[in-house]
């Protein structure tokens, strides 16, 4: 392949953040021409980035803390994501992946990762965390994936079952986490305030009610 | 008419074919059962090489026990992995 | 044959680094071109992964995720025949002499 060649050429030393680094330039380049040629605008690439920023995680904590409230909400959730959410007023973008979301229990505990690549519900979470898409994140859950979530503070018990999700084709996964103890009586804005990105990738619990 | 049904075993073909495929090596060989059936989906052998992905295929979730998987897994007998994989990658044990 | 994007399972003892970046514009902007040329049926995800996957592996395991994201792109754009890598190449040295 006539560009492997330009795979050395990259510049891998940790001072090049003063410079431009090879493959920065290389897609400023791409996108002036793309631009000047009319095979997309600046404004469709702005907008698609704005998209992509526009999601977070707190999408995610809001719609983990309505199923912790809302049992039907929480079955049809579970069997149909996106008709679920669509329910509820939020439209998943077109053409993205299925989305399926899984339940942790007392029994039962899911993890997910992407061993091949970096699949991640980005429609609903926004892009991955780095560490998702590492190397060692990648090799090791799979086969270790109690002493991953060990490094994340998150010590299972030996009764519980874990679930590593390898995400590898057209699904992409969301773990509702265990509803923290104490939370009787909190409203979906409290109860959103304590499910952080990594407990719908199923590497931490959510955070305590007693912070 | 999907090949498997929920419940079945399955052994995953063991093959590295040129270009893409998104069976990773790990739970090629491997058995496991049916956990559901996501549906049919564009094949990415095709998609990869710019083709439309037809035919479809049906993509599976299949279930495998950790046990199974690495000889020298640590944790509870019943941790499981799951992963989805289509139709042409998996064989029925049960088949003659 | 263990393909160099497929990692699951390979002997790995680096602990999870959970530092976290902040993207500069390129890797947004790299980001998005792929979704727009996606969006118009320029560019499948597939392809994508298939250029990744033939990366060297050194090259691989040493290039930063969007890194091999615009390594994909440019190689799409150019199978595609919608760029040019000479093309590429003189507008790089415009942008960089500015």
């Amino acid at each position: 392949m006539s560009n492997e060649q330009q795979v050395n050429h990259g510049d891998h030393d940790s001072e090049s953040e003063i410079q431009p680094s090879y493959y920065a330039s290389r897609a400023k380049a791409i996108e002036a021409l793309l631009v000047q040629k009319g095979v997309m605008t600046t404004n469709e690439i702005n907008s698609e980035v704005n998209a992509m920023d526009s999601k977070s995680p707190a999408d995610g904590a809001k719609i983990v803390a309505l199923a912790w409230l809302d049992d039907s909400f929480k079955t049809k959730l579970l069997a149909n994501a996106s008709e679920a959410l669509e329910e509820i007023g939020y439209k998943l973008p077109d053409e993205t992946p299925y989305l399926k979301v899984v339940e942790n229990s007392e029994d039962i505990h899911h993890v997910v990762v992407c061993t091949l690549c970096s699949c991640y519900p980005r429609m609903l979470l926004g892009r991955p965390p780095d560490w998702y898409k590492s190397l060692a994140y990648r090799s090791r859950v799979v086969v270790s994936p109690r002493e991953v979530m060990e490094e994340f503070g998150l010590r299972l018990s030996d009764d519980i079952e874990v679930r590593v999700l390898d995400s590898t084709a057209d699904l992409r996964y969301m773990v509702i986490p265990r509803r923290p103890l104490g939370t009787d009586g909190f409203d979906q804005e409290s109860l959103a305030a304590l499910v952080t990105r990594d407990s719908m990738i199923g590497v931490s619990d959510p955070l305590s009610a007693h912070f | 008419m999907d090949r498997f049904n929920i419940g079945d075993s399955v052994a995953v073909r063991i093959d590295s074919p040129r270009g893409h495929y998104r069976t990773p090596i790990y739970i090629q060989g491997k058995t496991g059962i049916i956990e559901s059936i996501c549906g049919r989906f564009k094949n990415p052998e095709r998609l990869a090489y710019g083709y439309d992905g037809y035919p479809l295929k049906t993509l599976y979730t299949v279930e495998f026990l950790q046990k199974d998987l690495w000889p020298d897994y640590k944790g509870n007998i019943a941790d499981k992995l799951l992963i989805d994989i289509y139709e042409h990658w998996l064989n029925s044990i049960n088949e003659g | 044959m263990r393909g160099v994007h497929d990692r699951g399972g390979l002997p790995d003892d680096t602990p999870i680094n959970r530092e976290e970046h902040e993207l500069m514009d390129w890797e947004r902007r790299v980001d998005a071109m792929h979704a727009v040329l996606g969006s118009k049926g320029l560019r499948s995800t597939d392809q994508m992964r298939r250029v990744i996957e033939s990366i060297p592996k050194d090259e691989y395991e040493q290039m930063t995720y969007y890194e091999r994201w615009a390594f994909a792109l440019e190689t799409l754009v150019t199978e595609n025949e919608l760029l040019s890598t000479a093309e590429i190449d003189k507008k790089m040295a415009e942008l960089m002499s500015e």
